[in-house]
């Protein structure tokens, strides 16, 4: 085991599906010889050669689009868009192309590839450095979606996703890049070295994507939640002292059904908890699917608290961002339901 | 450099996509049929721009360092393009401009201090809090709210200026990319309607020579230029030494007389070199070395003032007093913005106005949620 932040453990799982497998390439915009703008390809071209890792254009269509391509031919790219918000250019060619390629020619051509991206707010990133569009991914038939809470996770459900037959995108909001940020943006952060998962095995693991982690057992409630929100929902529950589970999703497609609904039976209420807009968000699809499965179960309504249905503002992010006061509240309601 | 009819056919200079205009030479002489016969004061006037724009951007730099704002984007060593070009212009012409174009609205007129509130994002923000810092937005200023999404507003442009045509308008309107981003689908969506559609429009691609850690050959692919890409769409596309105020003067005259008399799009690369970082996030060192001593086409600013003072316009005195008054005006302008808090220090508008605007007319899904923010 090895102390490391979730950008070294990528970097790690890099390496590893590298060295294991020659047909792993890893591509982006200024990924190659400076490693990445959050540096989680750093020393990859410098170890691997230039022909395994490399800069594209800046061109996210391009590298969807080539990175389709390559695993049609029997490669396995790993390729990174620099922000989340700047998927857009390659929407058509995960929504039209990879997702469906499988399906569409009966199997006779798929598309193993990872897309990597960094997600999420709280880095006075304003509109175009702070989305969380896991739910554009979600709706789509064909593509596994995961988002990634901590070093260890993120290491092994990485070598998973790359070693998936399917195209995967593979969220990481960076507010957790270096430690596990729980909403206090006024103090100062955690790193992971001081955090039981930031301990990260060496050498190949993985974590079997569709599968939930309970981050935190508990009887009170279930708090359905990912990504930074993982950390957000433990230090609400540690703050009103109400005993959550809380359940950290991992994989958003396939869901870890049984997790989810084990944990609602056992405690009856249900707050469902992320940081994209509410309105048509992964939130919605989870309020609906316990609902359906878990309702004689309930003792309350199931709750949602999200960011709010606007951009993500520059100045007023703390104000948007669902923080451990606003899931508190949402937590303290759902008990007096 | 020759310099082509207005309605010179595409195919008979098409090799200007290969070479450089140039009008100011080694020792600071305006030379050749490009040079663009501006009286001195106008010259002045573009001296005293440039240097306040470079004075703008040290200052926001200062105000990064002392923790007063989040994030800054400077173009040092490319102050000539916007702040030509946007003199060259007209007021009702609209600018698309990426992250890089301040030059466009210091040269404008725009106030300084509508730009700092913005950069702090404070209780006078023009833009309310919303945008990170730089992405201004000023329609009566001619120039298009900037997107953090590259390449987009290329493709605008065009569509602004078809609009105008289509209404019979006489303003035209100015695309501005930086060479790393003409990789993007929607540069090239934008050269084929610009061509199709013969729009009035001025392409210009800024090669600075980096994409963030990217060299240009990256953009460039096998070519050997990026005018090089209005060649398979015929458009009269040239190359132009950014760091030549005449230069840039001129030939974006020449591409607005273009465009005004109905002769369609014109493509300009403008070579020059982005000499800081890329952004505050953002440290060059792991990338590349120091170039900006090595880099041919020297600094806009030093050539300028070198013209000047060649030609007699300028004299010692009067150009220290330009750079104490640039100084002055930003300090000032820094000072009341400074007045009015910053999302650094915490003082900035109500946030429940983060609902407004995001539909002409506030539906009820959003009143709610903004019931439930406080301030
Ligand atoms: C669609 C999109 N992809 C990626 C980015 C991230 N990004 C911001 S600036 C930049 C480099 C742009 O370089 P260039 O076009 O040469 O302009 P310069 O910064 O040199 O002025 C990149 C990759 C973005 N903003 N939008």
């Amino acid at each position: 085991m090895t102390a490391m932040t979730m950008i070294e453990a990528i970097r790690d799982a890099h390496v590893v599906a590298m060295e294991r497998d020659d047909r792993v390439v890893v591509f982006g915009e200024d990924v190659g010889y400076f490693g990445g703008v959050f540096r989680c390809t750093l020393g990859l071209q410098q170890r691997f050669g230039a022909h395994r890792c490399f800069d594209t254009p800046i061109s996210e269509a391009g590298i969807v689009g080539a990175a389709v391509g390559m695993a049609a031919y029997g490669l396995r790219p790993c390729v990174e868009i620099q922000f989340a918000d700047y998927m857009y250019p390659a929407y058509d060619q995960i929504v039209s192309e990879a997702a469906r390629l499988r399906h569409r020619s009966a199997g006779d051509f798929t598309a193993p590839l990872t897309i990597r991206m960094p997600t999420g707010g709280g880095i006075f990133g304003g509109q175009t450095h702070s989305q969380s569009p896991e739910a554009l991914f979600t709706h789509v038939a064909g593509l596994k979606t995961v988002v990634v809470s901590n070093p260890y996770d993120a290491k092994g459900l990485l070598l998973a996703a790359i070693e998936d037959d399917d195209p995967v995108i593979f969220l990481e909001p960076k507010r957790v890049y270096n430690g596990p940020f729980d909403g206090h943006h006024e103090r100062p952060i955690v790193p992971w070295s001081k955090h039981p998962l930031g301990e990260v095995p060496e050498g190949h693991y993985t974590i079997e994507l569709g599968t939930a982690r309970v981050h935190r057992a508990g009887s009170d409630l279930t708090v359905l939640t990912y990504g930074t929100l993982v950390h957000v929902a433990q230090a609400a529950a540690d703050e009103t002292g109400i005993d959550a589970e809380i359940i950290d999703l991992r994989t958003l497609v396939p869901l870890d059904l049984d997790t989810v609904l084990a944990s609602v039976i056992k405690t009856g209420r249900c707050l469902v908890v992320h940081e994209a807009t509410l309105t048509s968000g992964y939130g919605a699809e989870l309020s609906a699917t316990v609902q359906e499965r878990a309702f004689h179960h309930l003792e309350a309504p199931i709750t949602r608290v999200c960011g709010w249905d606007t951009p993500y503002p520059h100045a007023h992010e703390w104000a948007y961002f669902p923080g451990p006061d606003r899931v508190g509240r949402a937590m303290q309601a759902l008990m007096s339901a | 450099m020759r310099k082509p009819d207005l309605d010179e056919k595409v195919e008979r200079i098409a090799l200007m996509r290969k070479q450089l205009v140039r009008v100011l030479d080694d020792d600071g002489q305006a030379v050749g049929p490009w040079a663009p016969g501006l009286t001195p004061e106008q010259l002045v006037t573009g001296l005293r721009d440039m240097m306040l724009v470079r004075a703008f951007d040290a200052r926001m730099l200062r105000a990064h360092r002392q923790g007063k704002i989040s994030f800054y984007m400077q173009c040092l060593g490319e102050e000539a393009i916007a702040c030509a070009q946007q003199r060259a212009l007209r007021p009702g012409d609209m600018h698309f401009p990426t992250y890089r174009q301040q030059g466009l609205l210091i040269a404008s007129g725009y106030p300084l201090v509508e730009m700092i509130n913005q950069v702090l994002s404070n209780t006078h923000d023009p833009l309310k809090g919303r945008q990170l810092p730089v992405m201004y937005s000023s329609r009566e200023h001619g120039f298009f709210s900037i997107s953090g999404n590259l390449a987009t507003q290329y493709v605008q442009a065009v569509g602004w200026a078809m609009a105008s045509a289509l209404r019979g308008g006489t303003a035209i309107a100015s695309a501005w990319i930086g060479e790393g981003a003409t990789s993007e689908s929607d540069f090239h969506a934008a050269l084929v309607f610009a061509s199709t559609y013969q729009a009035p429009v001025i392409l210009n691609i800024v090669n600075n020579h980096w994409a963030i850690s990217t060299p240009e050959d990256f953009a460039r692919g096998a070519s050997a230029t990026f005018a090089d890409r209005g060649y398979g769409f015929s458009i009269p596309a040239l190359r132009v030494d950014g760091n030549d105020y005449l230069a840039v003067y001129a030939v974006s005259q020449w591409a607005a007389q273009r465009a005004r008399a109905n002769l369609g799009p014109t493509m300009v690369e403008w070579v020059t070199l982005r000499v800081g970082a890329h952004s505050t996030s953002d440290d060059p060192s792991g990338y590349r070395t120091d170039e900006a001593a090595r880099f041919p086409l020297g600094d806009p600013v030093d050539r300028l003032t070198r013209h000047l003072l060649v030609t007699g316009a300028l004299d010692d005195a009067r150009q220290q007093a330009l750079a104490d008054e640039v100084t002055r005006d930003v300090e000032a302008a820094f000072q009341e913005a400074d007045s009015h808090g910053s999302v650094k220090g915490g003082v900035v508008i109500s946030p429940k106005t983060m609902f407004d605007d995001v539909y002409a007319v506030l539906p009820r899904h959003l009143r709610e949620q903004r019931d439930q923010v406080e301030g």
